[in-house]
């Protein structure tokens, strides 16, 4: 009945991978298995393996409260459909699991892991992403990233190519985090607490006033910005 | 009736959410409403002390959960108005000794008999604040025109959102006029286009508030001062009524950007 539902210990806790079959049961199952061995649970911090199941933030915030009543910390959820990673993104929980190499290094291999999933080139690959990033909403992406909306003080953007903000840029951003140095970031009012591009950080200056739309490159090994035209650079 | 499930929360401790909590309860009971508030602050209570009724305290809401005593028993009736009711937090226990489950079935058993439950959120974005979202309708979000009250503040409606309990409305608490006027503090312009949501009230600083908070007397009661004032439009703005937001400077000028911001609504902007 619930072999379905496979438990196993990782570095970071338990790791449990939901197999096929409907959703809710599949539930029950895990429910079922964590009231027989209770002791076993007691206080585990776990990551959850949905596979492709679609989970919207009610059903998956009701989810991690309910093992959160079992003592049981939600921090990870795992999953190949989009909606799903972008629900537990948005619950602010791990999507995927590093082991514990060197952070750049493992960084680099999750990069490159994502990238071969679909189209090989990864500088092709772009997300859009719709709405205003509030402090503590982080995004991640091999590819390039365009936002239609701010990216306010406290959130963040982490891309393998450029990052392009139809909006206010307050947070903090870091363009070609593999390592592209031909990554740019454009903002309607480029005012990030921090920019990074490649390996290079720059912390802008404080302005006052009504700004033009900025773009920030690489220009003999600094950052540096100047006004985004429709010419492009 | 059918109450409606209003939560009031910041992130950030300190701005002002018990003393909210408090006056829009008061407000609301003068405006003839029946109003239960809930402490969902456990461990840390404090809700009691600002409405004036600690030493009433008999149960209180880990002891309505864990089933031991009826609701009615721990729904403490305040005497200055007719129907309003607090149900106060427990001070010898933490978070975790409610589950957003029983705070979801302790509103549902509540919400045939009032009008409003207002739940006074714990300051943080963990357990507590996770109890005390679930069973909301509306999230209130209290900010202090402050760089880093409006950073948690942010913070806090995006998890609102996350949790799909948005949009949820802002007020700006303590908004000194006169520093304002001399540039030395955030306006209520700056805080809106910020969070860009839509704002429901703003409460000047006002000594007033402190006096009768630590007299466990809530501002709202005598109702003259002009945050009283401010509590009660709010309070009137819950009910749907279209209010006009208040004249916190004396002289001219400040009413019409009020008054500007109120058309726009500062939804979506």
């Amino acid at each position: 009945m619930s072999s379905n539902v496979t438990i196993k210990g990782i570095k970071e806790g338990l790791l449990v991978t939901m197999g096929e079959g409907n959703w809710n049961d599949l539930k029950e199952a895990l429910f079922r298995q964590i009231e027989d061995k209770a002791a076993f649970f007691q206080g585990a911090r776990m990551a959850l393996d949905v596979g492709p199941h679609v989970i919207h933030a009610a059903e998956m915030g009701v989810l991690r409260d309910r093992l959160a009543e079992k003592n049981i910390t939600l921090w990870a959820v795992l999953s190949t459909s989009q909606v799903t990673e972008h629900t537990a993104q948005n619950l602010g929980l791990v999507i995927r699991l590093v082991s514990a190499r060197p952070e750049t290094e493992a960084q680099a291999e999750a990069l490159s892991r994502m990238a071969d999933t679909t189209i090989s080139s990864s500088e092709e690959r772009a997300l859009f992403v719709q709405r205003t990033l509030r402090s503590g909403y982080k995004i991640e992406f091999p590819g390039h990233v365009t936002v239609v909306g701010d990216v306010n003080a406290g959130a963040e953007v982490i891309a393998g190519g450029s990052v392009l903000i139809w909006g206010k840029l307050r947070g903090v951003v870091h363009a070609g985090a593999g390592g592209d140095e031909k990554a740019v970031v454009c903002a309607m009012e480029l005012t990030p607490t921090q920019l990074r591009i490649a390996s290079k950080v720059a912390i802008p200056p404080k302005r006052k006033g009504k700004l033009l739309p900025e773009m920030a490159f690489i220009q003999d090994g600094q950052v540096v910005a100047e006004e985004w035209t429709a010419k492009g650079k | 009736m059918t109450a409606k499930v209003v939560t009031i929360s910041s992130g950030k401790g300190g701005v002002g959410k018990t003393t909210t909590t408090a006056n829009l309860a008061v407000a609301l009971a003068s405006q003839g409403q029946k109003v239960t508030c809930i402490d969902a602050d456990i461990g840390l209570r404090n809700l009691d002390v600002v409405m004036g009724l600690e030493n009433r305290i008999v149960y209180d809401l880990v002891e309505v959960v864990e089933g031991r005593c009826r609701v009615r028993q721990a729904m403490i009736r305040d005497k200055r108005l007719p129907e309003l009711y607090l149900i106060p937090s427990a001070q010898t226990r933490d978070k975790n000794s409610v589950s957003p489950s029983d705070m979801i079935a302790l509103c549902d058993e509540l919400r045939p008999e009032m009008d409003w439950i207002l739940i006074d959120c714990p300051a943080g974005i963990e357990r507590g604040f996770r109890n005390a979202i679930a069973p909301a309708d509306l999230v209130l979000v209290v900010t202090n025109p402050e760089v880093s009250s409006v950073r948690d503040a942010d913070r806090i409606i995006g998890l609102v959102e996350a949790e799909e309990k948005g949009p949820a409305q802002l007020i700006i608490n303590r908004l000194n006029p006169a520093l304002v006027k001399r540039g030395d503090m955030l306006t209520a312009e700056d805080v809106l286009e910020l969070l860009a949501i839509e704002l429901i009230g703003v409460i000047p600083e006002d000594e007033n508030v402190v006096i009768s908070t630590n007299r466990g007397q809530p501002v709202t009661l005598d109702g003259k001062n002009r945050a009283a004032v401010a509590f009660h439009n709010i309070a009137r703005r819950l009910r749907g009524e279209k209010v006009p937001f208040m004249n916190l400077e004396e002289k001219d000028g400040f009413f019409d950007r009020f008054a500007r911001l109120f058309r726009t609504g500062g939804s979506n902007a």
